[in-house]
């Protein structure tokens, strides 16, 4: 079949803070760059990062990178690798002055120098004092990034090809990449781009759980590319969940409601968390908190006709407080619910947040791939962002760090690219046969007749994921999901769609994801079910334990076989000492 | 309608979610000018669409803050 072409020295797949700081770096340097964004590049799911971007800039407390560096390291619960960690922290103050000098107005002290707010897990000293290291646009960072370089990709002459959806990459069948076969939305027409250096930045996969705070367009699609690419998936067992959210909808419900004040209740009206955190009670740790809702509505003690959420009571705080202190939350439960939180007490449930596993690289942003003795780049093929696993982040994501992990990896997979290219000048020669096969799995989507739906079975999906594998997991738990979705997987075959026509046939872009959603939902509850411990988010009822004896490893995880591999963290920085693992206290 | 639900796709869950529910339950209520007033918001930055659905923003034009207010009231019960 005849697709048409077009060739650029670099494609980057998806336009948020990653991706598009990568694309600056790239056109800056005068290579030829396209980005390909499934929805316009300005409603990236980077908008949505309200809190900021950490940097010791020591602006309000004393601070410097290597105590940002140790504090990033206990966050990971010691799985991130140090190199990777101490380059970031390293450059953080840099990219922090960048993207000011780049349009992005962060907040100001009074002496005119940039504002910095103390977040959760910051620590002057290694481990002392409380430290303000979080650098914020207001509560838009996200928003002020996004928009700044976009802007400045604009300037810069980068080639956006707005709501064009990625299939599949290009092979050069000796395990390099040569590009990907898009799909322009509007027209439903394929496209392939040539690519001398192709680069994931897709972001997270949010939508595997029926409870999550992400976007609808995070459904894991370089992910899911990388896994049918033969790459494999690294640490995806790792998914941060955050215990308050509104149920069956997702959207979060700040701490600072049951700081105020607010308590959780099961259907018999018992404020249960007095039983598994007598002293913290409901101000207990974010993973307790979550736990425990869990196991209130998985022993029957749940509310609503499905007894599938408990409820967190705000009504006895009176109005005035709830509009004074907790604004937002009233009009965002009024806007969902219907319900007025001064009068009604709100159906909360954990909510998946933030995705710490994804496609291996090393600190420059290559894949890598493992080989006999370590690992080697799969050449031509990058991945930055929520969607790559660099491991910075490790089994737990600090707040602050999501930000500067975009721009930080953005720029240098950007770097490393440049270089990549004064060695590789010219285009390889193109396979059909690759092109063939991403073909074919979108005419796989042309099958008329009867069948299972899209959206029903993208549904069942979700609720297997927040049932067996959110944050209650034990073996039989994950073995019960693990089987499920295998079970999905193959009905999968069996989906058909209803509408067969080209012009913005968006029924085939939801089945395109959903492949994508069934990828990596084995990849983590095949993760899960494998790694017998508890680590950072990854937390087993069975196993309760950190085991460094057996388990400080990262999981990787293979589409074909469902094969689950290991390989060590890289415990070694670049220039200062180990950070070796303790016990993680806070 | 397909493109206006793939527009209603954006970077935040809040906006999905009551721009999408708007615009399968409460779209077609709307009149030809509220429809063209509608596709204009879609145009709008998702930040600013959050502070006009969750925050004190308001729209100075009448016509949009009439149909933000619209979508702000997806889910409360009509008279």
């Amino acid at each position: 079949m005849q697709v048409a072409s077009r060739k650029f020295d670099v494609l980057v797949i998806g336009a948020g803070g990653g991706g598009l700081r990568a694309a600056l770096q790239l056109s800056q340097a005068d290579a030829k760059v396209a980005v390909v964004s499934k929805v316009f590049p300005t409603r990236s799911h980077t908008v949505a990062a309200q809190g900021g971007m950490n940097a010791a800039l020591a602006n309000v407390r004393p601070d410097n990178w290597h105590w940002h560096m140790f504090d990033t390291v206990k966050g990971s619960d010691y799985l991130g690798d140090q190199d990777a960690i101490e380059y970031m922290c390293r450059a953080a103050s840099h990219l922090v002055y960048e993207l000011e000098h780049q349009g992005v107005p962060f907040s100001r002290l009074d002496n005119g120098k940039i504002y910095q707010r103390p977040f959760g897990g910051q620590s002057q000293n290694f481990g002392g004092e409380q430290a303000a290291r979080t650098c914020a646009a207001a509560d838009r960072t996200g928003h002020a990034i996004l928009h700044s370089l976009y802007q400045q990709n604009i300037r810069a002459k980068t080639h956006f090809f707005d709501e064009f959806f990625a299939i599949d990459l290009l092979q050069n069948g000796d395990g390099g990449i040569l590009g990907a076969v898009v799909l322009e939305i509007e027209t439903g027409e394929p496209l392939v781009i040539e690519a001398k250096t192709t680069l994931l930045a897709t972001g997270g996969v949010g939508q595997l759980f029926r409870t999550n705070t992400n976007a609808h367009i995070n459904t894991g699609d370089g992910m899911g590319m990388a896994l049918r690419a033969g790459i494999p998936l690294e640490d995806m067992e790792f998914f941060q969940f955050h215990p308050t959210g509104i149920a069956g909808r997702g959207m979060l419900i700040t701490e600072g409601a049951r700081g105020e004040g607010g308590f959780l209740v099961n259907k018999d009206g018992e404020r249960f968390m007095e039983r598994y955190a007598p002293h913290a009670k409901d101000l207990a740790s974010r993973d307790v908190v979550s736990r425990a809702i869990s196991t209130e509505v998985r022993e029957g003690r749940g509310c609503g006709d499905d007894g599938d959420h408990v409820m967190l009571k705000l009504d006895h705080l009176g109005r005035e407080v709830l509009n004074k202190r907790l604004p937002g939350i009233s009009s965002m439960v009024k806007t969902f619910l219907g319900i007025d939180p001064a009068e009604q007490a709100i159906p909360v449930f954990p909510t998946a947040h933030y995705t710490m596993g994804g496609i291996p690289t090393d600190r420059y942003g290559q894949v890598v791939v493992p080989i006999e003795q370590g690992e080697e780049p799969v050449p031509g093929l990058y991945a930055v962002g929520e969607c790559a696993c660099v491991s910075v982040h490790g089994a737990n994501r600090l707040g602050g760090n999501s930000l500067l992990d975009i721009v930080v990896f953005g720029r240098a997979a950007g770097n490393h690219i440049i270089e990549y290219l004064t060695h590789n000048r010219y285009h390889q020669p193109m396979k059909t046969d690759s092109i063939d096969q991403a073909m074919a799995r979108l005419s796989r989507w042309d099958k008329t007749g009867a069948g299972e739906s899209v959206v029903g079975l993208k549904q069942e999906l979700q609720a297997i994921m927040e049932k067996y594998c959110g944050v209650f997991r034990k073996e039989d738990v994950l073995q019960e999901g693990y089987n499920q979705v295998l079970e999905l997987e193959k009905r999968l075959q069996d989906v058909r769609l209803q509408d067969h026509s080209k012009i913005f046939n968006t029924a085939r872009i939801e089945a395109l994801e959903l492949e994508n959603l069934v990828d990596t939902a084995l990849a983590t509850v095949a993760s899960a079910l494998n790694r017998k411990e508890s680590r950072g988010a990854h937390s087993r009822i069975d196993y309760p334990n950190r085991d460094d004896s057996h388990w400080l490893k990262h999981s990787l995880y293979y589409k074909e076989g469902y094969r689950v591999d290991y390989k060590p963290v890289r415990l070694k920085p670049m220039t200062v000492d180990t950070f070796p693992p303790k016990e993680r206290v806070y | 309608m397909s493109r206006l639900r793939w527009q209603c796709r954006r970077g935040m869950l809040e906006l999905d979610a009551l721009l999408g529910d708007f615009l399968d339950t409460k779209y077609n209520d709307l009149n030809e000018q509220q429809r063209t007033v509608f596709q204009e918001i879609l145009s709008f930055p998702d930040q600013l669409l959050f502070d006009y659905f969750f925050g004190n923003g308001k729209p100075t034009d009448k016509d949009v803050s009439d149909v933000i207010e619209r979508i702000r009231n997806t889910h409360t019960p009509g008279p």
